[in-house]
């Protein structure tokens, strides 16, 4: 297929819309990235964006972030990459350094400061969806029940680092998913 | 050495995020209140701010920890950190796509992480939400939070709920009943 070449900085700058207008992250993010790549630049063919989002939810980091890299690396190598990358992380950083830098003044704001009181309860109904939403898709065996719940406590109790439970996960399933593939097979 | 142990933090941190977004959050939490970088109460103030500007959690918490512990190169370090397991990762995995995809070690490994991410989701909800309510005075006020709370997980979960306006409509909502 052909596609239509692009310079460095034309992958920093649709890269760079693309951070500058996610919020909520994920596959909220969906739609913008796949205007911008297939019918804004013409860089991706329409079925390849099903590819390049299973690859992005395949290795480790945020999806809007992988998607960048894997566009990237496809038009012009290791510097596009970077370029794209740079410009999906770029919004993000200057707004958290705005925020970051004037962060006393919000706290010492009294109408700011009800606000994000606000913001903050709706947070936790938030996470509780995302939680919600990700166990309906997940917990549909008794793996998965198991998983979820032992993954769920040892958090909580703050006893195992994180980074332990999701090796143990990733383990659990090559074994329990591959023994009875195993299995089918002979 | 600070630039070191928030580079290797976030780095780590970056490496470990697998299903994007809300999966992340426990370990940013275990990460900097483990290090004593932030209280949990602050932990709980970069979650709402990451939620109200655009980006990935993972880049924002970053950045705003990077810059409260080490200022400007920090902030910058803890972000370039945080995603240069993904640039490495997508590089080798790009070339071995059509096969890794297939592999059926990688494809049972994904399984059995899945339900594990959804688990974590739900203990930082827990977790986001006891800090909350920690700081959260008075009987009236604890009431509205989890009134608030409730009703988001509701709309958003089962009305599909745009969260963006979920969330402007609860900054409303705070500016008229919080005191």
């Amino acid at each position: 297929m052909q596609q239509k070449s692009a310079s460095l900085w034309q992958l920093f700058s649709a890269f760079f819309r693309i951070g500058a207008f996610t919020f909520g992250g994920g596959l909220a993010m969906l739609p913008l990235i796949e205007r911008e790549v297939v019918d804004v630049q013409g860089w991706v063919e329409k079925d390849e964006i099903l590819d390049i989002v299973a690859l992005s939810q395949s290795v480790p980091g945020a999806i809007a972030v992988n998607c960048s890299i894997f566009i990237g690396l496809r038009l012009r190598g290791l510097p596009g990459a970077i370029a794209a990358l740079l410009g999906a992380i770029t919004p993000s950083i200057v707004i958290i350094l705005i925020i970051a830098h004037f962060f006393a003044q919000f706290q010492s704001n009294p109408f700011l400061l009800r606000a994000f009181s606000g913001v903050k309860a709706a947070v936790i109904g938030l996470v509780a969806a995302a939680a919600f939403r990700a166990g309906r898709n997940t917990v549909v065996n008794r793996y998965g029940l198991v998983a979820a719940a032992c993954a769920f406590a040892l958090s909580v109790s703050g006893l195992v680092p994180i980074v332990w439970i999701i090796i143990l996960g990733g383990l659990g399933g090559i074994i329990y998913f591959g023994r009875g593939q195993g299995g089918e097979a002979r | 050495m600070i630039f070191w142990k928030l580079f290797f933090s976030f780095f780590k941190i970056g490496m470990f995020t697998i299903g994007g977004g809300y999966a992340m959050l426990a370990l940013i939490q275990q990460e900097i209140i483990g290090h004593g970088w932030m209280t949990p109460e602050e932990f709980v103030d970069v979650v709402g701010i990451a939620e109200i500007t655009p980006g990935p959690i993972a880049i924002n918490s970053a950045t705003f920890v990077g810059f409260r512990t080490a200022g400007i190169v920090g902030a910058l370090l803890s972000s370039l950190a945080v995603v240069l397991p993904s640039l490495i990762c997508v590089s080798i995995v790009t070339r071995v796509w059509e096969r890794y995809k297939q592999a059926r070690l990688v494809q049972n490994m994904f399984a059995g992480l899945r339900p594990v991410v959804a688990g974590l989701v739900a203990a930082a909800a827990v977790l986001i939400a006891l800090a909350t309510f920690r700081y959260v005075e008075g009987y009236l006020s604890q009431l509205w939070t989890a009134l608030i709370a409730g009703a988001t997980f509701y709309v958003v979960a089962f009305r599909k709920w745009d969260p963006i306006k979920v969330l402007v409509g609860a900054a409303v909502l705070g500016l008229l009943i919080f005191r």
